[in-house]
């Protein structure tokens, strides 16, 4: 906690030149041979780190630190439709049980429901220690000013270190409201998770939409709070259940909401590609969209779903659902195929986790080889048609 | 009906990279627009306004000197009219603290019944800002909002797109609003309203204006989270090439396939 001095007497019109290079936020003003700072610093002190030395200096006006030993426990908020638990929620339990080896503490699920029994035993089998239930009619249907009072009751009760949410379109919108609620900090979408011996929760998210890549953290608050990914991390593997049951009373917890849901409409469901397991991807190397046919017998013989780049949702040819990259879903399917794709940054952020890579690009350069595992240089419009003619030779269809 | 509408000065390009031995930023251009998500946001606040009458839309971001561009770009698009939030003691703010701050502007803005923002923006992405004021508010949100149903002067009816489903809600007023993307098709700043806010003087709010005078609520001292460091995505792997005519490369993509039993 602190801010940035400027020692004016330093500096000179190529300091506040060299400075301004620095500041990746605009920060510096040089007016009439004065350098300030407006109110874009962040306070990153990269001014310090890497400006003319001793020009700017970070001046620390602390607050007392917290006795972090004394909130244990990491928590993962089970997000649930229907009653049913959504994976993002497992996967979470999985990372949570691997980071809290490193501080030796319990994992937690909070289930919020009005039928909960399923969903706790599911946790049970994925080895939690401890699952806590708030369980009520009226906790049915999602609503985030009941959801946000079950959570505050929570964590007055058991003062926990940390809170996971899913960084679903439902979890991004109520783990800010905890956040807030609680006056702690809340890192969005991280991809990377990691937790230190004092139990600082070190969150890695992609920023500037994943040109970068942020290391955050929670010096001095607690609980720490960050919404995940789905795809992100592996469900833990199911162990015979060992984990507690706690029924918590849910009567002095305030119900009354402003928001009535009317009603929860299903759009038609397009196949989910963040769920399957093998992929072809197309891009903008697809000149148009009745070449799109020649990718059909490689998918029919693969059983693939396909996906694509955002050029061609905008092309009209493919559902936004079955975009990957950080504005469309991110996929962790066994294979991928990539077929006339590029890369953008924002691309390989969805689709990094897969487990085979593959790229058919005749670009040499293409950024996109360097995330492949297996990298095909060479034209798709003239390599497909001799891969058709192959797999027809093959002849076994295979049946799913 | 009192909307306050929230935007904000976003750079033009997300193009940064890192230089991996200064670790400095490097920017390809110091060019800067409203964040694009904020465009969709105005405009629901002038449908809302062509619907209800005795409507005033108050534009307002927080923000450096030079963030009234955008609020200039607001006001000729339909807003009545800007205020700016700026302040030294804000620098430094993260997620809690920026929506702190905010949610004091729209305090001491008072008996507002709409509060609209867009869903996200494209330089921090978060999508937390809005839900987070919200509840510094003590008042109701509704996310990703991308179809208006009713408006009332005590309730409004609205969509709201979430990935797997829409959910149609009924909420009490005030409430805040984040817009989806493409909810609808936002209006170009008209030349007309440009020259009718020729001589206009945007507002401008301060610290020392806000209800809460504790210094340690704002900025960076208000803020939990810190960036530890910044750093390239590097991912490198395992790569194995194949070059040659397409009939070879098209065997050994087989051969793949095969040998990873896929095929």
């Amino acid at each position: 906690m602190g801010y940035i001095k400027v020692d004016n007497t330093k500096v000179t019109k190529e300091i506040a030149d060299q400075l301004k290079q620095v500041c990746p936020f605009n920060a510096f003003e040089y007016v009439d041979e004065y350098l300030s700072i407006n109110a874009s610093c962040r306070v990153c002190k990269l001014c310090v780190k890497k400006g003319p030395k001793g020009v700017c200096e970070f001046i620390d006006d602390s607050r007392p630190q917290i006795d972090k030993s004394k909130y244990k426990g990491i928590a993962v908020f089970m997000e649930q439709h229907n009653n049913l638990c959504h994976p993002v929620g497992f996967e979470l339990l999985g990372k949570a049980k691997e980071i809290a080896l490193k501080t030796n503490e319990k994992v937690y699920a909070i289930v919020i429901g009005s039928d909960t029994q399923a969903m706790v035993s599911e946790c049970l089998q994925y080895g939690v220690d401890d699952v806590f239930v708030y369980q009520d009619s009226l906790y049915r249907d999602f609503n985030v000013e009941r959801y946000t009072n079950v959570m505050e009751s929570f964590y007055k009760k058991y003062q926990n270190n940390v809170i996971l949410f899913g960084s679903t379109p439902l979890g991004r919108s109520f783990a800010p409201r905890v956040a807030a609620r609680l006056k702690t900090g809340l890192t969005a979408d991280c991809t990377m998770l990691d937790i230190t011996e004092e139990g600082d929760l070190l969150q890695i998210r992609p920023a500037f939409g994943g040109n970068i890549m942020a290391k955050i953290n929670t010096p001095n608050n607690r609980p720490q709070l960050a919404t995940i990914r789905y795809k992100m991390f592996n469900k833990p593997a199911i162990v015979k259940p060992f984990g507690q049951v706690h029924h918590e009373s849910v009567e002095d917890i305030e119900k009354h909401s402003r928001i009535e849901l009317i009603e929860s409409v299903h759009k038609p469901q397009a196949k989910d590609i963040s769920e399957s397991e093998i992929i072809i991807a197309l891009g903008r190397g697809i000149k148009k969209q009745s070449d799109l046919a020649l990718i059909e017998p490689l998918r029919a013989q693969l059983g693939a779903d396909l996906a694509c780049t955002r050029p061609l949702i905008e092309n009209g040819w493919f559902d936004a659902r079955q975009q990957i990259g950080l504005s469309g879903r991110t996929v962790k399917p066994k294979l991928l195929i990539n077929i006339g794709i590029s890369g953008s940054v924002h691309f390989i952020e969805g689709m990094k986790e897969a487990e085979t890579i593959i790229t058919i690009n005749q670009d040499p350069q293409c950024k996109l080889f360097n995330y492949s595992h297996y990298a095909i240089c060479g034209d798709l419009y003239q390599v497909l048609p001799k891969l058709n003619e192959l797999l027809e030779q093959l002849g076994v269809t295979q049946h799913v | 009906m009192k909307i306050i509408t929230c935007i904000k000065q976003v750079p033009a390009s997300s193009n940064v990279q890192v230089d991996p031995i200064t670790g400095v930023l490097i920017r390809d251009s110091q060019n800067v627009k409203m964040n694009p998500f904020d465009l969709f946001g105005l405009e629901t606040a002038f449908q809302i306004k062509s619907r209800i009458e005795n409507t005033a839309i108050h534009a307002v971001t927080m923000g450096p000197q030079s963030a009234t561009q955008v609020l200039k770009e607001a006001l000729y698009m339909g807003a009545d009219d800007a205020t700016l939030l700026t302040d030294r003691k804000f620098a430094g703010a993260d997620v809690l603290a920026t929506s702190y701050t905010i949610s004091q502007l729209v305090k001491h803005m008072k008996d507002y019944d709409l509060v609209i923002c867009g869903k996200q923006t494209t330089d921090g992405d978060t999508a937390q800002v809005g839900p987070e004021m919200a509840e510094f508010l003590g008042i109701p949100h509704v996310p990703y909002v991308k179809e208006l149903i009713e408006v009332t002067s005590k309730y409004i009816i609205v969509r709201s797109a979430y990935d797997q489903y829409d959910e149609i809600v009924k909420v009490e007023l005030p409430c805040l609003l984040t817009v989806e993307k493409d909810a609808n098709t936002p209006r170009l700043p008209s030349y007309r309203r440009q020259l009718l806010f020729d001589n206009y003087k945007i507002n401008y709010v301060t610290f020392k204006d806000l209800e809460d005078q504790n210094e340690n609520h704002y900025g960076l001292n208000g803020s939990p989270t810190q960036v530890d460091e910044i750093f390239s995505p590097d991912k490198s792997m395992h790569s194995t090439r194949f070059e040659g005519d397409p009939q070879t490369l098209s065997n050994q993509l087989v051969e793949i396939l095969k040998d990873k039993r896929f095929l």
